[in-house]
């Protein structure tokens, strides 16, 4: 990364770099509102650090608000955190800020990372850089956008179905999923605990990799976290790519998908052979099942973690007439629409009589989705696909529909039930100057080589040094 | 598939939410909506197929079974809405009127 070389060269001090993230955050960010919260005392703390051997010394970050920061207001865009202060810091920032990371920030997110636009944030959308009527995508919109606008040189994200692809393509940056386990989930707030990971995002894989290096690893207070099995997760590809083999799955490339995202992502594979990979055509069968899947398994685990906020622990409290009214009253008052309409799909999913026919059936379905994968990364390395069917739509598009918002989520979600890691990376623009994204996706483990596949192609592309006007 | 209202009354009651009849009328029409897409599943055979209930191989790993200290009460109680005498406050949980 460029400026944690100057940071390091000394040519540029972490004070003034992290004052030059908040002079711009205050210049731009009244229209794009991809902040819910900025720490103005930041260069002071930035000052600290300054000469330090530190990896990341000095790098000003921003962090979605769905991952604890002590110190720091977090919402997770809901009414229900409305003032919590969390009193302690999630490991994943922890980690970033030893190793040297100025936190500058709280990022926008649809409510409890459930949406596809920002739009289900209570605290307002986020607007795109590219176009200010447009989504960012989500739910990790606000880090998007503040990456894609130059806010900030990376922010941290979280993508249990999607939510750090999906907006890293809207706005034309690049982003990690990283492999379920491979980051610590504790202090984040949880959504779909089988599906949440925590990852980065930033301008190009550049950005991306000193940041991830940092962030992951086991984690005593997170017992799904894992380390690489011996042998895996350490075999990175030479930088032509020669041997290098790319699947390209026939299920992602459906009827009804913009011509445009389909036309950038197909070049984008030509220029992976160009640099020497060879292209396999795969096939993925199941891809059709992981949307219902996912709307079984997502909304009936938000709705066992979601049972916490009951107004007792986390501030605010409506009505004090009897337990069951704070429950209900604070509940019904202070979660909004989508978070409630998923919380009523897993309550039902997982209620007496229909358990077998949905959780169980949705389970079983999520080995067949895990298998695809299996099987094709037994003969190719990595898969390139579209991240989703459109480039960013307008702000209010979906109106009241959330069926059709869950749609542009049919080609992330396959990743999160499978459990493997995804690489956003920019490939060009539509005819309305939008960005469209590409995701590589690999073994668990395997996001060194995703990483050497993206820097090949960034290598000889510039699409990830394209900026908007603002 | 097709919600009738008192399921959706009864999820609502289930999931401790506090829903006008506005609210229920619109979740019950979107939630059927949602239920008939998820009904795709059915097109599968599963009878030989083993549940995938994480993503992580192998078992949970176990960890000793020793005190280790914890946050401080003062600050996990700090977002309490209520609170007294170092606990969380609420309203009586006996005696609660039936409703």
């Amino acid at each position: 990364m460029k400026l944690l070389n100057d940071l390091k060269d000394g040519k540029i001090t972490s004070r003034a770099a992290t004052e030059a993230c908040l002079a711009r955050e205050e210049a731009l960010d009244s229209s794009l509102h991809s902040f819910l919260h900025v720490d103005r005392s930041a260069p002071e703390r930035a000052g600290s650090v300054d000469n330090s051997s530190k990896p990341l010394a000095g790098l000003p970050i921003a962090v979605k608000d769905v991952l604890m920061v002590e110190g720091m207001p977090a919402t997770c865009g809901s009414k229900i955190l409305e003032g919590f202060m969390p009193p302690f810091t999630a490991t994943a920032v922890q980690k970033l800020i030893d190793a040297g990371a100025i936190v500058i920030g709280k990022t926008n997110t649809d409510e409890f990372a459930m949406g596809s636009s920002t739009e289900n944030s209570a605290y307002g959308v986020t607007h795109n850089p590219w176009n200010l009527k447009r989504v960012p995508g989500g739910s990790s919109g606000g880090s998007a956008a503040a990456v894609a606008a130059g806010l900030v040189p990376a922010a941290l994200g979280t993508d249990t179905g999607g939510s750090i692809r999906q907006p890293a393509s809207f706005c034309g940056v690049s982003g990690i999923k990283p492999t379920y386990g491979r980051v610590s989930r504790y202090g984040l707030a949880a959504y779909g605990s089988s599906l949440d990971s925590v990852g980065v995002l930033g301008r190009s894989v550049d950005d991306i990799v000193p940041i991830f290096e940092q962030m992951i690893g086991k984690d005593p207070l997170d017992a799904t976290t894992v380390d690489p099995p011996a042998g895996r997760g350490d075999r990175p590809v030479a930088p032509t790519l020669n041997g290098t083999k790319i699947g390209v799955p026939a299920e992602y490339f459906v009827k009804g998908m913009q011509a445009e995202v389909e036309g950038r992502v197909r070049e984008a594979i030509g220029m992976l052979e160009k640099l020497g990979a060879q292209i396999i055509p795969i096939n993925l069968p199941h891809t059709e099942y992981a949307l219902p899947v996912y709307y079984i398994l997502a909304p009936a685990e938000a709705s066992a973690n979601l049972a916490r906020y009951d107004g007792i622990r986390y501030t605010p409290r409506e009505s004090d007439a009897s337990l069951q009214d704070v429950y209900r009253q604070t509940r019904g008052k202070r979660f909004g629409a989508e978070v409630e309409r998923r919380i009523m799909l897993g309550t039902y999913a997982l209620s007496a009589g229909y358990y077998d026919a949905y959780y169980g059936k949705a389970q079983k379905v999520r080995t067949l989705i895990r298998r695809d994968f299996e099987e094709a990364f037994g003969v190719v390395d990595a898969i390139a696909a579209p991240i989703a069917p459109t480039t960013a739509f307008e702000i209010g598009s979906h109106g009241d529909d959330p069926l059709s918002m869950y749609l542009e989520d049919i080609f992330t979600l396959p990743a999160n039930l499978a459990g493997v890691p995804g690489l956003a990376l920019p490939v060009g623009f539509d005819g309305d100057q939008m960005p469209i994204g590409m995701q590589l996706m690999g073994a668990r483990f395997s996001e060194e080589k995703l990483f050497a596949i993206g820097r090949a192609y960034q290598g000889v592309t510039d699409w990830h040094e394209m900026k908007p006007i603002l | 598939m097709s919600l009738t209202p008192e399921e959706v009354k009864h999820i609502a009651k289930l999931a401790h939410l506090e829903l006008s009849d506005e609210q229920l009328a619109l979740y019950r029409e979107q939630l059927s909506d949602i239920l008939d897409h998820i009904a795709k599943l059915n097109e599968l055979d599963t009878a030989d197929i083993s549940p995938m209930a994480n993503a992580v191989e192998g078992a949970s790993p176990l960890r000793a079974d020793e005190t280790r200290p914890s946050l401080p009460t003062e600050k996990l109680l700090q977002n309490a809405p209520s609170a007294e005498a170092g606990q969380f406050k609420v309203p009586a949980v006996f005696g609660e009127k039936k409703k």
